[in-house]
């Protein structure tokens, strides 16, 4: 076939056209009749909103932290106790969040290593594995999962599922007990795992949405080369899907993290609060910043609630970073956002 | 290149093209036979858990597949089989709490969930007495969850306008990364920044509106995501076409963009609003709680039907656990319904992309 060399180039599209003076600048951007100029204000003004609110957050948050930690006795990073009202030490105020900071880092540590394999599992079934007519109806089920509300999963974390633990941690305590760390002396179930665990369901549809857009993007090519050198279809995800989407998964994984650390009422409908550090992931004991502030707010002093915020504040700087830095690395990869997962 | 013939009959005894499979139902049955013999041994060694039967037989699926397939099929395909039993069994581990949740809320919660129960308050009904209901606790949050629509759909509208219509340049992407931001905010935090400024510095009292506040600043990132991707979906010659026909930008906007994009817009909508309608931890903060009947959202503290969930189990009798079920089964009909409506919306009004 002829191929015509002498054909102008396609028409640039309108957007691609680059403004030069600013009249036509300002025509590009349509600002130039009064209707258009208060409408482009109207919205340009709403997305500054959004900022603002941001903005207002952190300093408003920063500002009655600042009242809080002035007058704090204990050392806010290292102090193991949550005493504002000063009960025990003569009326001064003495708190500190390292208790808050281990149940945190632990509960959400043990929601990743559930959640994030079972969820690259059916990320892969919805998009390598299920029926071509299953997979639709499956990712339903995944969003199902998503929208019922924590105090839901709490209800039913607290009533259904703990009862139901007492039988596994008794054999991870037979079997695993020497190791300090899954010691189980009996009674309710009310601890950091049954949290982790309950933190893994409810962390499950983001990382799934999120792994599952990406190993869609992976380049047909890749998976057919592999395919026409004889590979199976795990050897064929191996070698194509999962380094294409290394990237993705990690980011899920933290936007998952995200969830998991700010989760709140289910935790604390799940968790007996015990404002100790305790090795044993399987005893009761341990709280996590949201929980904390949610089971401490209604008996807390003007003074209590500025305490609470302070660890409030702890709470949206590293949630915060967790998203920012999920969100950066996603956004290296332009073609899909896991926003809307 | 050299060609390779073939001879018939020849080296097919020595390199079969075909290796021998498993025949096809083979992973049915390993299913069902560890299936059974988890009952079996759950039975024999009296485990009275149900989730202990279900790991037996799930790792027992997994094990007896590969070893099959290992000693029939050889080590690649073993690995193949490996992965793809993995996969399923991941699937089911994820739809069993699913199936379950769903099955125990409705099952716990149509002990007391009647009419009486969706009209009336708890009023002066004590914990460990029978009665009461959620009346006050739906129009709570109702009103809370309206007024948080009135504050979050207009800014968040129009920040999607912006970032899709006009928005080039560094606020554009400021605003897109923190909006992606903004959805990771904790919902406790966001009711905490409300608690600071609203009740801590201003002095206000806890009502439904400083509630609705806290649950519109959730909202509002998802408004904006979802409207955005919506947006993106018009067809440029849409835009085009009425450009060219003089029409201003602004009009464009309003008459042709939004109208083309609107069923994708509403089920964004009512996706945020089936989502914040179940967040109980800035209402906890703010709304503070009212087993009355107060229609007035912006006098004083409020009903709110998760709030109500919460506070009903943690009054630790069986009658408070009825009642818990109970609006757990309204909250979560209410949210499922609202979503199966949004993605009704989405497929009879998707915009036309085709061609």
């Amino acid at each position: 076939m002829d191929i015509p060399t002498d054909t102008p180039p396609p028409p640039s599209h309108v957007e691609d056209a680059k403004p030069t003076t600013p009249e036509q600048k300002r025509a590009a951007r349509g600002a130039t009749r009064p209707g258009d100029r208060i409408f482009l204000g109207l919205s340009r003004g709403s997305g500054i909103v959004l900022l603002l609110i941001m903005a207002a957050v952190a300093a408003f948050l920063a500002y009655r932290a600042s009242v809080a930690l002035a007058d704090n006795e204990g050392n806010f990073l290292t102090t193991f106790e949550w005493d504002p009202a000063g009960v025990a030490h003569d009326g001064k105020p003495y708190f500190g969040i390292a208790v808050l900071v281990f149940g945190t880092i632990v509960s959400s540590i043990i929601a990743l290593a559930i959640a994030v394999p079972v969820a690259i599992g059916i990320a892969l079934f919805i998009s390598h594995y299920a029926p071509r007519k299953l997979a639709a109806p499956i990712a339903y089920v995944i969003d199902l999962l998503a929208a019922v509300p924590s105090i839901v999963y709490g209800l039913w974390g607290a009533l259904v599922v703990a009862p139901n633990l007492t039988g596994l941690y008794s054999w991870l305590d037979d079997y695993f007990g020497w190791t300090g760390v899954f010691e189980y002396e009996g009674g309710a179930p009310r601890s950091l795992m049954t949290v982790g665990i309950l933190l893994a369901i409810m962390i499950l549809p983001i990382i799934t949405n999120v792994s599952r857009e990406v190993f869609l993007q992976v380049p047909k090519m890749h998976e057919e080369a592999a395919l026409a050198l004889g590979a199976t279809r795990w050897e064929v995800i191996r070698m194509s899907v999962l380094p294409f989407g290394r990237s993705g998964i990690i980011s899920a994984s933290m936007l998952g993290l995200g969830r998991a650390l700010g989760e709140t009422i289910a935790v604390a409908t799940v968790l007996s609060p015990n404002f100790v550090i305790n090795a044993s992931v399987l005893d009761y004991g341990g709280g996590t910043f949201a929980q904390n502030i949610a089971s401490k707010f209604s008996e807390a002093s003007e003074y209590g609630r500025d305490a609470l915020i302070a660890s409030g504040l702890v709470l949206f700087v590293i949630t915060l970073l967790v998203n920012g830095a999920a969100r950066l690395i996603i956004a290296r990869r332009k073609e899909y956002s896991g926003a809307n997962a | 290149m050299s060609t390779v013939t073939i001879k018939p009959g020849g080296g097919h005894d020595t390199t079969p093209l075909k290796a021998a499979r498993l025949p096809r139902w083979t992973p049915y049955a390993v299913a069902a036979g560890s299936l059974a013999v988890a009952v079996g041994i759950g039975l024999a060694a009296g485990l009275e858990s149900r989730m202990q039967w279900g790991l037996i037989a799930a790792v027992l699926f997994v094990a007896v597949s590969y070893a099959l397939a290992a000693r029939v099929e050889g080590t690649r395909q073993a690995k193949d089989r490996l992965a793809t039993s993995l996969v399923w069994v991941m699937f089911l581990l994820a739809v069993v709490p699913l199936a379950s949740l769903i099955y125990e809320t409705v099952e716990r919660g149509v002990k007391v969930f009647d009419g009486y129960f969706l009209s009336h308050s708890m009023g002066v009904v004590a914990d460990d007495e029978p009665g009461g209901g959620i009346y006050h606790a739906i129009i709570g949050t109702l009103e809370q969850v309206g007024l948080a629509c009135v504050i979050a759909v207009p800014i968040g509208l129009l920040t999607a306008i912006y970032l899709v219509e006009y928005g080039r340049g560094k606020l554009a992407k400021t605003v897109t990364f923190f909006v992606d931001v903004m959805t990771g905010i904790p919902s406790i935090v966001a009711g905490l920044f409300v608690l600071s400024f609203w009740i801590l510095i201003l002095g206000f009292d806890s009502s439904g509106w400083a509630g609705a506040m806290a649950l519109s600043i959730l909202m509002m990132p998802v408004v904006v995501r979802s409207t955005e991707e919506m947006l993106k979906l018009v067809p440029n010659e849409l835009r085009e076409a009425s450009l060219a026909l003089g029409v201003p930008k602004w009009r464009t906007i309003l008459k042709v963009v939004l109208p083309t994009a609107i069923g994708g817009i509403t089920t964004g909508v009512m996706l945020a609003v089936a989502r914040i309608a179940g967040e109980t931890a800035p209402v906890l903060l703010l709304v503070w709680v009212n087993p009355f009947i107060n229609t007035n959202p912006f006098d004083g503290p409020q009903g709110s039907l998760p709030l109500y969930i919460y506070q009903q189990y943690q009054s630790g009798t069986q009658a408070g656990y009825d009642r818990a079920w109970a609006a757990a089964l309204a909250l979560i009909s209410f949210i499922m319904i609202l979503n199966l409506v949004a993605r009704g919306i989405a497929r009879w009004k998707a915009p036309k992309t085709g061609r």
